[in-house]
């Protein structure tokens, strides 16, 4: 069969997935790691090579009213995000989930001021994952790509109309280069239809779009709402397996595990990271550990299950994080332990808590993640929660 | 006579004719070559040493090419949230009203996302100094359309020049600024040559000047260039400044009470 691969970057890659998905409105505030996403699809405008309009706006806070705007007429539309940005959006964020408008967002995850920096970790997305998005987060360009295609489908679903934000490491992989295959048009046409949704304005039906609410009926709202983010997980499966049969890849839904089957010991995490902890994992095999990794795609709707069935097969769960949410642990880890609370057998768990404001993380760290992890087996170390590779006195 | 001694005589205090003044901190700057930014810090710290106010400044750095500021003026600085610089000036200007308090900000930063912050700090009349750099384009995250960017010009989001019907119109936000009664002195200036780089230190004087004197929000706008996002060398920056950006953006003062 011949494909269509080209040497791309992170963030073109998503451009490329956006055109595909033919978006009538693309409306976004340039920030770093995020601009070459927005510059490719303003040039592709431009070119004419799509129908859709960018629009300049003066802010995120436009950039997400912008999209409400469109969707609320029909429009599939597009935004583009990172860190500070983000974090500004964030009224619209939730307005927009409110709404159920299916906006589709990709996000070059950044860490979050002060201090200032444009370095990559997970504290903006994270911190967010309460507005009511689902989030996706990617490992290189191709998953990049290909989530695009897949978000609108998912997003859209009648059952689910929620907004989606896909999340590329920032620099790490938005401003890497990879082969990525460049799907053909008429298969992404047949695969994602035209955004029909009963949601808009309409004069046959006339209606209010974004109302206010009472106390005797917000409770609902709000049920419905979880409901919808709930049923995705259905649709989320649905569409990775369909997306396989047309495209010929699959991401495993909403988790992948890689190399679990008989592990006694996991490394849970989300992002870039994975691609790291697979070598280590294969290192750490040849050498005769039983351990594996746990890759996280989906941190809303939360793969609850997923770990579960982990949980009742292993001895010891790690989770790194590349956030922290002050005061208590890391987000990703208060999640996974959630789940991992309604299994019945002992699991000896850990946070490793690092890679904050662009700070590498290491397979020599990794492979210390892993050794720590049995060393929790053998009751020589307590479950803790821990900032790795500090270069500051702690006086724990 | 060796050569190194002809110099060692030459260089000593009786010969000296300019020296960089030491609120400029050594610091080896980030500016790409031909970016303006550096002259007018250099311009801002000659003014707060001659005017001795070193230890009563404070800077608002805002985000942007310019957010590392502080590496370079040696005076206390802060910085805010993108387009927030005014809100923090004002809080800190009014709770230490002995204080000389100023935003240096860029045109994304004023124009585009701080809209609306640096218009009610000049409707309120702050007793504040606003430095607003006009490269017409977001200079940091690599030169994309900024409300500033002229009719026409190329830049990273608008590949085949901006269309004002699709776009919207260049923003003049001085002249926005000078109709609002809390300023007293709004300007603009460029630092393209030395005899400009001149008018625009009396500005700066200017403009602290009112500070002392309580007068309200003194607005100086220096047009500048950004080589890097114009993709040109800074020869060709200041040529296409001259030719495109002054007949749009004329240099002049257009309010001082
Ligand atoms: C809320 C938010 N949105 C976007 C950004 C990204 N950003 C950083 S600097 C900048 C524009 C800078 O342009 P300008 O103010 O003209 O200053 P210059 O760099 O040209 O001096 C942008 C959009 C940000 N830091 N925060």
């Amino acid at each position: 069969m011949k494909t269509n691969k080209i040497f791309i970057s992170g963030d073109e890659a998503a451009a490329y997935g956006v055109k595909l998905c033919r978006p009538h409105v693309i409306a976004a505030y340039p920030i770093t790691p995020q601009t070459i996403t927005v510059e490719r699809l303003s040039e592709m405008v431009e070119k004419g090579e799509m129908d859709g309009e960018y629009m300049h706006v003066e802010s995120e806070h436009s950039a997400i009213s912008v999209c409400m705007g469109a969707s609320s007429v029909g429009a599939r539309t597009f935004t583009a995000s990172s860190s500070q940005g983000l974090l500004y959006m964030a009224e619209g964020l939730h307005y927009a989930s409110g709404g159920r408008y299916p906006i589709v967002m990709m996000n070059a995850n950044r860490s979050v001021a002060l201090p200032w920096s444009i370095y990559g970790d997970h504290r903006d997305s994270l911190s967010l994952l309460d507005c009511g998005w689902i989030q996706v987060y990617v490992e290189d360009a191709q998953e990049a790509l290909d989530m695009m295609i897949q978000a609108y489908r998912i997003a859209e679903h009648k059952d689910v109309l929620t907004p989606m934000m896909v999340n590329l490491d920032g620099f790490i992989l938005t401003h890497t280069y990879e082969l990525v295959e460049i799907p053909d048009q008429q298969k992404v046409d047949e695969f994602l239809p035209a955004f029909v949704t009963p949601n808009k304005m309409s004069f046959e039906e006339p209606k209010n779009l974004a109302f206010s609410s009472k106390p005797d009926d917000n409770t609902e709202f709000k049920y419905q709402q979880n409901q919808a983010v709930l049923k995705s997980i259905d649709v989320i499966k649905e569409v990775d397996q369909e997306f396989e049969a047309t495209f010929g890849r699959k991401y495993h839904d909403m988790v992948e595990e890689y190399r679990c089957e008989d592990a006694e010991v996991v490394l849970v995490a989300i992002g870039s990271v994975c691609g790291t902890v697979r070598v280590v994992v294969d290192k750490l095999r040849e050498e005769g550990m039983k351990v594996g990794l746990l890759k996280i795609r989906f941190m809303r709707p939360f793969p609850e299950q997923e770990v579960k069935d982990l949980a009742k097969r292993v001895k010891a769960i790690g989770v790194i994080d590349k956030d922290i949410s002050f005061g208590y642990e890391g987000t990703v880890y208060t999640n996974v332990n959630s789940a991992i609370s309604k299994v019945e057998n002992y699991v000896y768990k850990s946070n490793f808590i690092g890679g904050l404001g662009g700070r590498d993380i290491t397979k020599a760290e990794i492979e210390d993640m892993f050794h720590k992890l049995y060393a929790g087996l053998d009751k020589s170390r307590e479950e803790k929660v821990e900032f790795f590779s500090l270069n500051v006195e702690t006086n724990e | 006579m060796t050569a190194t001694t002809e110099i060692n005589k030459i260089i000593n205090e009786d010969n000296l004719v300019y020296k960089k003044t030491n609120l400029l901190l050594d610091n080896e700057m980030h500016y790409c070559p031909g970016c303006t930014h550096g002259v007018i810090h250099k311009v801002i710290a000659e003014v707060i040493d001659e005017m001795d106010i070193q230890n009563e400044t404070i800077g608002v750095s805002p985000v942007g090419c310019s957010v590392l500021a502080y590496n370079y003026i040696d005076i206390d600085w802060q910085e805010a949230a993108h387009g927030r610089a005014p809100a923090l000036a004002t809080a800190t200007s009014r709770l230490m009203p002995e204080k000389y308090v100023f935003t240096y900000q860029g045109d994304g930063d004023l124009a585009s996302i701080g809209c609306a912050e640096i218009i009610h700090a000049c409707n309120r009349g702050e007793n504040i100094v606003v430095f607003f750099v006009n490269n017409a384009i977001y200079g940091m995250t690599g030169g994309q359309m900024a409300p500033t960017t002229l009719e026409g010009q190329v830049t990273a989001t608008t590949p085949y020049g901006r269309n004002t019907a699709l776009n919207g119109h260049t923003m003049k936000i001085t002249e926005m600024i000078a109709l609002l009664p809390g300023t007293r002195y709004v300007t603009r200036q460029s630092a393209e040559t030395p005899a400009a780089v001149r008018k625009l230190k009396k500005a700066v004087r200017k403009a602290f000047e009112n500070t002392t004197e309580k007068k309200g929000l003194s607005f100086i706008e220096i047009v500048g260039t950004c080589s890097s996002g114009w993709k040109l060398t800074p020869t060709q920056s200041n040529e296409w400044m001259k030719e495109n950006m002054f007949p749009f953006y004329q240099l002049g003062t257009l309010k001082d009470e």
